[in-house]
């Protein structure tokens, strides 16, 4: 199998295993491999995390099986591989709901563990580690631990977020929670400033379970951080709707020869998206496909990108200096005219994250895609890290492909204690560059 | 509610037909020759769906297995309406073009066991009046080719099999259903370079539940192979040695 099929969404950095072992069954013991191993779900991590350069790829594509399910209870037990999707369609016409959701459904359970993924409803959620009740790993020593927040609880903290470095994960226990049917009230509401972003998520945590906003990276001035506030809870049921079909959508047929996010088209796509409605506020019912997963209607939206890719920037900020380190942010964004149209504010809740590496955490969060327009992204990216770093926050990486080892320290000062659970026999292309070790 | 048999279920192409059995409600009856792989399959069909999943561990290469674990099915599925034969091995051409006793075990595994297999079905299902027969051939089978004519010839013999079996049965109401899948991204062809052509598991496991829903006669997986077929059975001999086919 050609190893061009094992690349992460962002499609950069170009990197090559050097071998791929597909598992079919679940495993009781690893793979034998005379290079480092790293496993592979379904290629949505943006950056480099996924990725093993010169190393083995452990596909898990095929451990997509379920184990137990309590309709009662809402307790599911499936394997590592298992997409969010294949849980969504299973669970929802029973009643059910992921408890956490990224804003794509093609993500698999290992994946949305070891990077300790997060969703609208953080605020009152925490991350998707929160209700994971039970994993299991395989280590490279032989051992197969059981690991949950009372069992084996280090090494549960060190797997939730842990990057797929502790070990293999090959199956989980997810706690769902209940839902009356599968549409959504959402509310939405255009804001002028980054200012009125604020007032309007304070305003909106205590009684919507969803809060998310999208922002005009291209906006500057008094408009600066401008954009539409999208709030939403569950709706209670309302009968038989036709359920649009999930994985019907249009393919984005090919990766096409220059980025279609460049400069010509960025500030109008904004203004545009920004003026989409006349209304500055509207109510509707959502299914929650479209709600949750606007960009999973169109497959292979990552080839838009062109040749090059894209890189994807997500940082926490802490709530003392948010409103000054975000406005800093979109300003340099915006003088820099760099950007997309798919650029997303939320405020993250009090809720503890459960790994000694997750990402989220009290503040507010801003990500954006870049297209890969060489050095001048890198450089800009580099002067959102002074930011971040300044404020004392932290850049995703889940989504990164180009933090510095000394900014990867700060952002995460559990490191030097998460070192010591790394399997010896794990890296991956993320976690050589950011420790700079040597493959 | 169907009550269908799937030997050889541990494949993932009859894996992933038998969700959607599992989705739809249907009681399933499992072999294959590997226990732990039967009881993941089991344990996910039931989550699924599936009111009833059972199993047993049988080499369909043992043909005096076959009549104990079909009365097995029906016991344990209060009868047997569906049956689904997907195992089969693709060998190294090579090794059977140099070896007779290697060709012969290929003609064993993918012909033999399932012609005994079907005739034992067949005589099961005439005597009930209904029932579906549906097992996996290939479009290899639709005209011998040097790159693996071992195996074709076997799913040859295993269509022209199936078409007389139909012939037989359709006074009885016994739907045969012949399934010829192209290639598959499937562990099978884990060495194969993946170009176009191939088609996921996903894909032809939904194709195989439609067939037998509708009781289709000869189900090419994807449709596009019937075309593929019709044009290579029809190149001139003088052409087609030419080819690298």
């Amino acid at each position: 199998m050609s190893a061009s099929n094992y690349a992460s969404w962002g499609r950069y950095p170009d990197s090559r295993p050097a071998d791929v072992r597909r598992l079919a069954a679940r495993p009781t013991a690893l793979p034998a491999a005379d290079t480092s191993m790293l496993a592979y779900g379904n290629g949505r991590s943006y950056g480099d995390s996924c990725l093993n350069n010169d190393g083995l790829l452990i596909d898990m594509g095929g451990l997509d099986r379920f184990i137990a399910f309590d309709a009662a209870t809402g307790i599911l037990e499936c394997e590592a591989g298992v997409l969010l999707a294949d849980i969504l369609e299973l669970v929802v016409p029973q009643g059910w709901f992921l408890p956490v959701t990224p804003g794509t459904q093609f993500v698999s359970v290992g994946g949305a563990i070891a990077n300790d993924v997060h969703g609208k409803n953080h605020h009152v959620a925490g991350t998707f580690g929160r209700h994971v009740r039970s994993l299991g790993l395989l280590r490279s020593d032989g051992t197969a631990l059981t690991c949950s927040p009372n069992d084996n609880a280090d090494w549960f903290a060190a797997t939730v977020g842990g990057l797929g470095l502790t070990g293999l994960v090959t199956r989980a226990t997810i706690a769902l929670k209940r839902i009356e049917g599968p549409y959504m009230d959402v509310d939405t509401l255009r804001f002028s400033n980054l200012d009125a972003f604020f007032d309007i998520s304070a305003a909106s945590d205590a009684d919507y379970e969803y809060t998310v906003a999208w922002v005009d990276c291209t906006a500057r001035g008094n408009k600066l951080g401008r954009g539409w506030f999208m709030r939403a809870n569950h709706k209670p049921a309302l009968g038989q709707q036709p359920d649009p079909r999930r994985r019907g959508g249009p393919t984005f047929p090919f990766v096409t020869p220059v980025s279609m996010i460049n400069g010509a088209t960025l500030r109008p796509l904004n203004t545009l998206y920004f003026h989409r409605k006349r209304k500055p506020r509207s109510r509707d019912t959502q299914h929650f496909q479209p709600y949750f997963y606007p960009l999973d209607g169109i497959r292979h939206w990552n080839r838009a990108y062109g040749p090059n890719g894209f890189l994807q920037y997500q940082c926490v900020v802490p709530h003392a200096d948010a409103r000054a380190a975000i406005a800093e942010l979109l300003e340099r964004i915006a003088a820099a005219g760099a950007g997309s149209f798919l650029s997303v504010l939320k405020v993250f809740g009090n809720v503890e994250s459960p790994g000694l590496m997750s990402f989220p955490r009290p503040g507010v969060t801003l990500a954006l895609d870049f297209p890969n327009r060489g050095p001048e992204t890198f450089a800009l990216l580099d002067r959102l890290d002074e930011v971040v770093q300044a404020a004392g926050g932290a850049v995703y990486p889940a989504k990164d492909a180009r933090m510095s080892s000394t900014a990867f320290k700060q952002y995460f000062p559990a490191t030097e204690r998460f070192k010591a659970f790394v399997d010896p026999a794990f890296s991956s292309d993320f976690w050589r560059r950011v420790t700079g070790e040597d493959s | 509610m169907r009550k269908v048999l799937i030997v050889g279920a541990t494949s993932t192409i009859a894996e992933q037909a038998a969700r959607h059995f599992a989705a739809a409600g249907d009681a399933l009856f499992l072999t294959g020759r590997n226990e732990e792989r039967l009881a993941a399959i089991t344990d996910d069909l039931q989550v699924r769906g599936a009111p009833t999943v059972a199993a047993r561990v049988m080499d369909a290469d043992d043909l005096s297995a076959h009549a104990a674990m079909i009365d097995a099915a029906k016991a344990a599925l209060g009868g047997l309406d569906t049956v689904l034969v997907a195992y089969g091995t693709l060998p190294d051409q090579a090794a059977c073009a140099a070896d007779p006793a290697a060709a012969v075990a290929a003609w064993h595994t993918n012909a033999v066991s399932v012609i005994a297999l079907l005739t034992d079905i067949a005589n099961r299902f005439e005597r009930q009046g209904s029932g579906t027969i549906a097992a996996i051939s290939s479009v290899a089978g639709d005209r011998g080719r040097a790159s693996n004519y071992v195996y074709g010839s076997a799913k040859a013999g295993l269509n022209a099999f199936m078409d007389g079996l139909r012939h037989r049965l359709f006074a009885a109401g016994v739907q045969v259903v012949t399934i010829r899948p192209g290639m598959v991204d499937t562990p099978m062809t884990a060495d194969f370079d993946k170009g176009p052509l191939f088609a996921s598991p996903e894909k032809v496991g939904a194709d195989i539940h439609k067939a037998i829903e509708k009781g289709t006669a000869v189900c090419y997986t994807p449709g596009f192979w019937r075309l593929i077929m019709t044009i290579i059975t029809a190149l001139p001999r003088a052409i087609f040695h030419r080819t690298g086919l």
